[in-house]
Parts: C-alpha cells; structure tokens; sequence
C-alpha cells in the first residue's frame, strides 16, 4: 500500500504529515520513518506553532503529542476543530485512557498509544488518511466489506463468508457504525449515541451487550476477536485485515 | 514508722531545687502591704514603679486606682496603661482589668492596685488574684497591692478586732508565693490625721459602717496583724534555708490535723489550724469523715464539706476524705499513718444529754489518742458568712418523719384490733416491729422519733386509764423505760445496718463505674471509638452531657468525640477548653475560672502533659462538685487520658512499624529494579554499539538479531517500568476503581490481544459459559490483571505448552482462573508467589521484576475480590481470582420490534427493511 492519496485521487501528490511533538529523540525517529515510508514530512515542537504550520502548510494528516510544553493537545485540537477537518492521530502513553477519549470526543481522529511500532502509527496514519479522502461521499450505497465479512447496505443484509447472518436492527446499527470507520477507534460514547441516540451516552452496558452478541454471530472465536476489537477504557474498533 | 528527717531528705531538697527552677521562668510578685486603706500602698508602688521604668524596665499601668488624689494622680503620668476590658453585665457595661490585652503587650512589669477585687461577671476569673497568677506564669513581674482585712487566713481575727466581716479575700498561698512583700505602715496618728483630712478615699456607700472602723484601737490591731503576718512569712521563708544550713535543729513535729465536723464551725477551725500550723512551721491536713450512707441525706452539707476542704487547700493545707463508721478510729489511724503529733477538733456544741447518749468526738480522741496531742477549739460565734441555712422546703428527711409517726399510727390500729385477744406484752411487739420497719427504711432520726412515739402511743392507748398519758401502776414505768430503751437500741442496730448496705453499695457503684470505664477504654486503639466510649460512660456515671475535645498539630484542642453544644451557642466556650488545656486546670461552670461557661472543663492528663479537655454539663453541678463525685471525676478523665495516650503510643508504633516496612521494600526495590534495568540498558548499549562500530562488517544476520535483540530489550524495559508505575499507584492509592457492567469475555478477549504476538506458538484456551452475565469491574485494571497472569504463565512455562483461561459464576461472585502445564509452583509457597518482588529461586531466571502477581492481586483487592494461587494436580500451577457481584446488571430495554418469542436476539434485519 501507498502512503500517497494518488491511487485513490489521480494526482501524483505524497501526502503532507504535520508532526506536532517536542520530544528531540521522537521526532528525530519519525522523521526517518515517515520520509522513508514516502510521506512529506514537516514538524512542530509547540502546539502554538503546530497550530501556525496547520493554518501555512495545510497538512493532509497530523500527528499530534498530547504532552506539549505550550498548550495542551487537546486545546490544540479543540482549536484546529473550529476551522479544519484536517485528520489527526493522538501520541499518548498507557494509564490516560480518559484523555484519549477527551481528545477523541473533541475531534482526534485515533490515537496510538506511547511507546508504538513504526507499523502501528503508518497503519493509522493511513486509516486517518482514507477517512478524509472520503469526506463529502456518501458510502450509503455501497456494500461494505470487512475481510470475510460483507454487509449489503441496499438490502440491509449481513453476510460472513457468503452465509447470511440474521441481526436485530440494534445490531446492525451498530455493526454499520462501525463499518463506516474500519480500523479507526470509536469511543463508547460516540457510538451510543450514533446507534441509540444521545440521550443513551451513559448506558454502556447496551454497548457491552451488543457488542458481544455480534461477536458471537459474526466472530469465530468470540474470546479472541478478529474483527470487533476492545480498546480497554476507550471503545471499540473494527479491525481491518 | 517515722518520717525521714526533713533537713537531710533528698526529695525535699529536689522539690525546693525543682520549685526554684519553676518560679525562675515565671514572672515575679511583689506585694506593697498595709493595715488599712489610706497607709499609702498605692503611692509607694507608683514611686518604685517609676525607679524601675528609669532602670530601664518596660513598666505598664494595668489596673491603678488613684480615687481622685492628685499627687497619685500625677505619678500615673507616663506610664503606658492596657485597655480596660469592657464587660457586659445585666445592660449596664462594667470595665474591668483587660487582662488578655496585658497578656498580649507582655510588659516586664505590671501595676495591678487593690489585690483582693472581685472582678465582675463574665471575666475570665472571677478574682483579681487569679488573674495575678496568669500574668505570673506567663513570665510578666507583677506589683500590686493588699490591705490585712483581706488575708484569708486572717479573716476571723480582722472580724472579731473590728466587727467588720469584710467579704473580699485573698488566699494566703498567694501571699506566701509573692517574692517580695513590703509593708506600707503608717503611725496610727499620722492615718488618723490623714482621714480627718480627707485624703483617704471611702467609699460613700460603706461610710458608717467605716467610722467604727477607722477607731484608734482597732488601727492598732491592724497594725499590727499586718507587722505580724509579715513576720511570719519572712520566718516562713528563712525555713528551707535553716532546713539546709542548721542541720542539728530539733524539729518542731509531725503533721498537724485539723477535723472538719460541724459546718457552722469547719472554717474557724481551718483559720485556727492554719495559724497553728504557721507558727509551728508544720504540715498541716483538713480532715473530714463521712459516715457511709449518710452522703446521700444532705447534699447541702456535702457541699458546704467540699468548699471548706477546698478552703483549707487554698490555705496550704492537705485535704483528705475518709470514709468510716466510727470517725474517731479513722481520725487517729489516718494521724498515725501520717505521722501526725497534733490532732485539732471543735469544741462539742451539742447539748449536754446528747453527748453523755451519742458520745463526742473530742471526747474519744482524747481517750483514745495516746501520743497525740488534741486540741479542742471553741468553735461559735459570728460564723453566719456563707453557712448553709436549711431550706424552708419539706426535705426528704421531712417525708421521712412524717413516714415514721404513719408508722407509729398503723401500729397503734393494729395493736387496737389485737387487744381483745392478746396481752400487753405483745402489743409492745407491734409497737418494735414498727420501729424496726422505719429503722431500716428511713434511717436513724426517723427511727428515734418513732421510738419514743410508740411509748407515748402505748402509754395513750393501752395503759390504763387509757386515753390520758397519766399511769395508775407505777410497774408501767419499767415497761416503758424498757421499751423505749429495746426501741432505741434496735433503731440504732437497723439504721446503722441501712447505712452499711448502703455505703457498700456507694462504694460498689463507684468501683464498678470505674471498671467499666477502664474495661472499655483497655483494648480500643482506634481514637474515635475510645473517645465515643468515654463520653458514653462518663454520661452515664455523671447523669449528664459530655464533650471530649483533643488537640490538632498547633495545639488547638477541637471537637473529636460527644456533643459538640455543651461549647455554647457557636462554639462560644471554645477558649474556655483551650484554656484548660493549656494551663492543665480546670475551669467553666462550678469553678472560680469562667465560671459563665456551659459546661465544666476538665484536663485529660497523661504522663506527657494534658492529651486533650473533658466538658461535662451535668444536671445539677453541686453534685458534681461533691468530693466523692469529684474524685471520681478526675479518674474518669486520667483514665480517659491514659487510653487516649496509649492510643497514639500504638498508632505511633505503627507508623514507625509501617516507616521500616517502607524502607526495607524501598531498598529491595532500589537493588531489584536497578538490576533489572540495568540488564537490558546493557544489551541494548552493548548491540547499538556493535552497529555503530562494526556496521560494515557484520554479516546481515547478525546485525538483525543484534536490532532484534534492541526491540525486545527496550519492550521489557517497557513492561517493567509500566509494572512500577501499576505499583507505585497502587501504593499511594492513587489507584481509582471505576467500576461499570462489563463482559468478562471481552475484557479476556482485550488482555490477549495486547499480548498479542507473544502469545504465537502457544495455544490458548478461553471457556466460558454462555450464560456469564455483566461484572461490574473496571475494564481497564482487570483486563491487567489477565494481562498479568497469562504473561506469567508465559514467563514461568516451556514454550509451546498450553495456557488455559476459565471463567464461571457462583453465588454472589464471579471467578476467572489462568492455569498452565508448567513445574507448578514450589509447595508452602502458594501465597508468598504474590508477595512484592518475590521471584522463583531458578537458575534460568525470566526476565521480570516480580511485580506481575502482586499487582494482580493488588487490583483484586481493590475491587473487593480475593486472588489465590495452587498447583493442578495433573502437574502445571493455577491462578484464580474472584469478584464480587452485588445484585444484577441494569435491565435492558427490549429492542423495537424484537419480538419475545425470539429472546435470544435472532430477529432478521428484512423485516424492517425499506
């Protein structure tokens, strides 16, 4: 796969990444990752001047540090949310599972968490990337398709490897939620309220039900999810192969 | 057995050593002292006053009454004054010396006229003289000012020379404590000119009553009152010195015992003991002996007993009280216990019958005393001051009397009914029975008068000619004598009984009382609950409300334990409670100390000083302040002390047991966790620099099992610092458990999925039931602990055996186990698997800090589960953790349209289609 949007925009173009960190060491192994994976690179070391190189250099994605000198990084991205839908993926260490979701529910696109792989970053990176390339389209149509998952959105069938599984419609709300954003994170909140509306944002034990009623019809081994993925504290996610 | 030579006694010499030592930080007293009003006391302070300001000492004017004279007046003139304390009384506001004001200017001296004022109500003390020693102690000099006819001591003399029975006094342990007494004297003539001049000031509204007093002869005998008083504590004061120095003196005897019996006479006869005692240079003892039972019948005697005896301390005495049923026995073997040579006791006042009936005291302690000398003062006239007058209303001892002549009445029916049939003899049995029945109910006087009641009655009724108290045979008058003698006699016997059971049964109250209170108090070491203990039972003994009030850090003593109002309306007596337990005295109602406040305060005083302030508001605070009560008040609170002491001496054992503790597990950590990170800093130095260096010339494999070895290197550097961070929070408790319905499915599913790639060549079994509900678990933290666990068996397990992940529900709880196929776990050391960086002793030690289990179980805990620990007896070790699962998840509502019959959630999607 490419880091570049050409293949799915026509223009030979890489993508441009903002990298929001003030770590010396960090940005220095970034630097070489991202370059080396075809990505134009640009960075800032403040969130007051991450928010200047937002607004200049117009970046296709940001990689933002929560742990900033300056302002923190969830004012930074309270602030790029008023006027930019520009992606964004969090850096935050283990144990601040409330601020990844504060970050999330202001606007974060996804988060990896401190210390993470090159692989795990570009893999989000491109996941952020696509999500934006798809801004404005409506994917209501289409059949979605999730490794050997397949949801037919005309009919509003579901179907795992060719066989038709029969869900409630809660269940397919939910699994169409998160089949509109594979391999990113959704926040438990933001997923009561997309499927049982907002006044349902505290009950998260809906969400724990239904959630592993899906994994029972759709998964294999429902212990051990291939698709429907747990971020302890945060959410869910739909796993990509 | 004789007392140790006083002049050679050790303890003595300490005492003085020890005394000396105190007055050294305390301010100094000096007393400018005259016979009467107008010698000049007040100029002669001013004058010396200015010497020292001139000397340089920082001299302010406190209280300085200059009764309009100019000449005084003017000496006032550039000494500095404290603000006068404006105190509010029945609407009209009084202004009194100000003496917090002069506590917080600290001068080195303070002028303090008129010694013996009584200061108005709602000051702190209710006399000048106390507010004196205050000053004192806080190390402030005091000059101040006293007439004779104010010395306590000498307060009768002054009252039998003039007949003025003044009412103002000053205790003479004041004015033995002062460092300096200069006496102010006059020529009588020169005083006398002096007030035909008018320069002494009088009050307008005592002017008669002063001309008799202003008489040459009694000026005269104030003169020399005061030279003499003077004499005698200067003689007072040569003492411990002659006590050091002559060490061949004879000395001058044992204790001196003064007996308090009758209330009218007890103050004269302290006054003469303590003169006595003076001019002997001896220790003296108020004594008094209370008849068993007898406490309960006249409360106002008691208390008039308890001021008398704390009149006697305040006149240097020792004060005890004994208990006992024949006073002159006790008296003599108290005398001999404290090698006492004189015993004083009052003259008997009672009428001559009664004395040759009952007995007198003096009487048998002179028969009885051997080597004792007794004294036997006049104890009459002009003693009206203070003495209780019986009250007008029917007592109990009233109804008492009035039970004994029913009595009498009914034996006199019943005798009547029975005389046709029985002879005389007989009736006279009616007759002792009922003085036996009024002997043991009512007591002795009561039985008496029923005694000779009955004879009258039987005399009236059944001898003839009846009717009349006149008798025909002169044989009646034998059987009277007798009878009122047998009725007399058995009176004595029953009531005597009475007062027995009921002195057993006092003293009993008290002990069990006592017991109780310690009982409770003597294996609490939580501080709440002892004080709520002591509270209960100080309320219950006293019949009245408690209050215990302990110190913070600064020595502010606040509410800990009983009922925060006893302070007053917001708290109002809240200086009154610090006041005690700074000073360590008691003070507030029923004492001399502000005594406007709600309650009374007493010090809880342990080894170390006051430990905090008892409050108790009884309903009736005489009682309170009887001797007995007291006594057993001040138990109450060293006993309360003692546990609050013992208490924080177990909390701070604990505090230092748990300090080690802290500092062994600190050094354990520091040379664990420096090995273990030091361990992979060394492979990753180690393989960086070899690439660095010899990048070139390494083969290609090489150099990727060297970057390898760095990816795995830094990720278990991750897991050990992530395990100290889990452990260090949940050390300081900054671990927050924020439990929600989870499924424990997922959060296994979540715990395996981290592992992720360690997890490879391993085969992981997860089973659980269907049915398995939600948990309330934070999801987070437990899936940690799985986390925790599963990585454990991987560390401690060859690679490739199987893991096995179980889960069920059982009543009330929920349980999740981790077992493997490994050596198992080393046998008697299932548990300690979990203690802090505890490690299986192996040759091939894992990589690790052994911190995994211990957080698991930490997190467990927090949740109110238990986690243990075996081995599978098909070989392998397990681990199982359980949950607690009060009552059931939160209901879901149905899902629309999702119809009953099909309840596990199977209804297809195309029926809403469209």
């Amino acid at each position: 796969m490419s880091p570049t949007i050409a293949a799915e925009r026509g223009e030979p173009h890489p993508a441009l990444v903002l990298v929001v960190e003030d770590e010396a060491q960090i940005l220095r192994f970034l630097r070489a990752a991202l370059t080396s994976h075809g990505f134009r690179y640009v960075e800032a070391t403040s969130g007051e001047e991450g928010l200047r190189q937002a607004a200049t250099r117009a970046p296709d994605v940001i990689v933002l540090d929560l742990g900033l000198p300056d302002l923190d990084g969830l004012e930074v991205t309270r602030r790029l949310r008023e006027w930019s839908t520009v992606p964004i993926v969090v850096l935050s260490a283990r144990g601040q599972e409330r601020d990844k979701i504060t970050a999330l529910d202001a606007g974060a696109d996804d988060y990896v968490t401190k210390p993470f792989a090159v692989g795990e970053l570009m893999a989000r990176l491109r996941v952020a990337l696509r999500r934006a390339f798809r801004q404005g389209e409506d994917p209501g149509g289409e059949a979605l398709e999730v490794g050997n998952l397949r949801i037919d959105r005309t009919r509003r069938l579901v179907f795992r490897d060719g066989e038709e599984v029969r869900l409630t419609p809660i269940e397919y709300k939910l699994l169409v939620t998160l089949a509109q954003y594979p391999g990113r994170v959704l926040t438990h909140g933001q997923l009561l309220r997309e499927v049982w509306g907002p006044g349902h944002v505290q009950q998260t034990h809906y969400l724990r039900v239904y959630m592993a009623q899906l994994r029972h019809k759709l998964e294999r081994d429902p212990a051990r999810p291939r698709y429907f993925v747990t971020e302890p504290g945060v959410g869910y996610r739909l796993r990509e192969e | 057995m004789r007392q140790r030579d006083p002049k050679r006694d050790p303890e003595a010499l300490l005492a003085q050593l020890r005394q000396a030592q105190a007055r050294e930080s305390q301010g100094k007293l000096k007393i400018f002292f005259g016979a009467a009003a107008g010698v000049g006391k007040t100029y002669a302070m001013l004058v010396e006053a200015h010497e020292r300001k001139r000397a340089g000492a920082d001299v302010v004017a406190g209280v300085v009454e200059t009764h309009g004279r100019a000449e005084t007046a003017a000496l006032l003139e550039g000494l500095e004054t404290v603000p006068l304390h404006e105190v509010e009384y029945r609407g009209t506001v009084l202004r009194e010396f100000g003496l917090d004001a002069a506590l917080a200017r600290r001068p080195g001296l303070l002028l303090l006229d008129e010694l013996a004022h009584t200061n108005a109500p709602g000051s702190r003390h209710a006399k000048r003289w106390q507010d004196v020693e205050e000053l004192l102690i806080a190390g402030i000099d005091v000059y101040t000012t006293l007439n004779v006819q104010h010395v306590e001591s000498l307060w009768d003399a002054v009252a039998e020379i003039t007949g003025v029975h003044v009412r103002e006094t000053v205790p003479d342990s004041i004015i033995d404590r002062a460092d300096e007494i200069e006496i102010v004297d006059l020529p009588v003539d020169d005083l006398l000119q002096r007030l035909r001049e008018g320069k002494v000031y009088i009050a307008p509204q005592i002017e008669s009553a002063i001309q008799n007093f202003f008489r040459k002869d009694n000026l005269i005998a104030l003169r020399e009152l005061a030279l003499r008083r003077t004499a005698e504590r200067v003689d007072a004061q040569m003492e411990p010195y002659r006590r050091m120095h002559e060490r061949h003196r004879a000395t001058a005897g044992g204790r001196l015992l003064v007996c308090i019996g009758k209330p009218a006479t007890a103050p004269k006869l302290v006054r003469a003991a303590r003169r006595m005692a003076a001019s002997l240079r001896v220790p003296w003892t108020a004594l008094y002996v209370e008849r068993p039972g007898r406490s309960q019948g006249s409360p106002k005697d008691e208390e008039y007993i308890s001021d008398v005896l704390s009149f006697a301390e305040e006149l240097g005495a020792d004060t005890a009280i004994l208990s006992g049923l024949r006073i002159s026995d006790e008296i003599l073997a108290y005398a001999r216990e404290r090698n006492a040579s004189r015993i004083v006791v009052g003259k008997p006042s009672r009428p001559r019958w009664k004395e040759m009936l009952f007995g007198s005291l003096a009487n048998s302690l002179i028969r009885e005393s051997q080597d004792i000398d007794v004294y036997v003062i006049r104890g009459d006239v002009g003693e009206e001051r203070e003495s209780p007058k019986a009250g007008p209303e029917p007592s109990p001892q009233g109804r008492a009397y009035g039970r004994a002549i029913a009595t009498v009445a009914v034996c006199s029916a019943v005798a009547w009914l029975m005389r046709p049939y029985f002879e005389l003899s007989n009736l006279i049995m009616v007759y002792l029975l009922g003085v036996i029945v009024v002997a043991v109910g009512s007591g002795r006087g009561p039985a008496i008068v029923a005694s000779v009641l009955s004879v009258a009655a039987f005399d009236f009724f059944f001898v003839p000619p009846f009717l009349t108290f006149a008798v025909s045979d002169t044989q009646y008058l034998v059987t009277f004598a007798v009878m009122l003698a047998a009725a007399l006699v058995l009176s004595t016997m029953a009531s005597r009984l009475r007062e027995q059971t009921r002195g057993a049964r006092d003293r009993e109250r008290r002990a069990a009382a006592l017991y109780k209170l310690s009982r409770d108090l003597a294996d609490r070491q939580d501080v709440d609950e002892l004080l709520g203990r002591a509270v209960e039972t100080v309320e219950d003994i006293f019949a009245s409300r408690a209050v215990i009030l302990v110190p913070d850090a600064n020595a502010r003593v606040g509410v800990r334990a009983g009922d925060a109002s006893l302070l007053g309306p917001g708290g109002h007596d809240h200086g009154v409670a610090q006041w005690v337990f700074d000073r360590g005295e008691w003070a507030g109602l029923g004492t001399h100390t502000l005594p406007g406040a709600q309650a009374l305060f007493i010090p809880l005083k342990g080894s170390h000083g006051a430990a905090g302030v008892l409050g108790i508001r009884p309903a009736n605070v005489r009682t309170l302040l009887r001797p007995d009560q007291f006594a057993l008040l001040e138990t109450c609170a060293s006993q309360t002390a003692l546990a609050l002491e013992r208490a924080e001496l177990a909390a701070q054992a604990e505090r230092s047991r748990v300090q080690i503790e802290a500092e062994r597990l600190r050094n354990t950590l520091l040379s664990s966790v420096s090995h273990d990170l030091r361990t992979p800093l060394a492979a990753i130095t180690g393989a960086t620099s070899s690439l660095l260096e010899e990048g070139g010339a390494l083969a290609p494999e090489t150099r990727r099992e060297l970057v390898e070895s760095i990816g795995e290197e830094a990720a278990r550097l991750n897991r050990l610092v992530g395990n100290l961070l889990d452990m260090s929070r949940l050390e300081s408790g900054a671990l927050k458990v924020q439990k929600e319905w989870h499924s424990l499915e997922e959060v296994i599913g979540a715990a395996l999925e981290r592992l992720g790639s360690r997890l490879d060549g391993r085969s992981v079994d997860v089973r659980l039931p269907d049915g398995l509900g939600l948990v309330p678990l934070d999801d987070v933290l437990i899936q940690q602990v799985v986390y925790n666990l599963v990585e454990n068996a991987l560390k401690y397990t060859p690679a490739g055996s199987p893991i096995e992940v179980r889960a069920d529900s059982a009543p009330g709880e929920v349980w999740v186990e981790v077992a493997d196929r490994g050596p198992g776990l080393p046998p008697g050391e299932e548990q300690r698997v979990f203690e802090k960086f505890y490690r299986l002793r192996e040759a091939n030690r894992p990589g690790g800090i052994g911190l995994g289990l211990t957080i698991a179980r930490g997190i467990v805990e927090a949740h109110g589960g238990t986690m243990t620990a075996g081995n599978r007896p098909e070989g392998g070790a397990w681990f199982r953790f359980s949950l607690p699962v009060p009552g059931e998840p939160p209901r879901l509502e149905p899902e629309p349209g999702e119809a009953g019959a099909d309840a596990t959630g199977g209804a297809g999607v195309a029926d809403h289609r469209g």
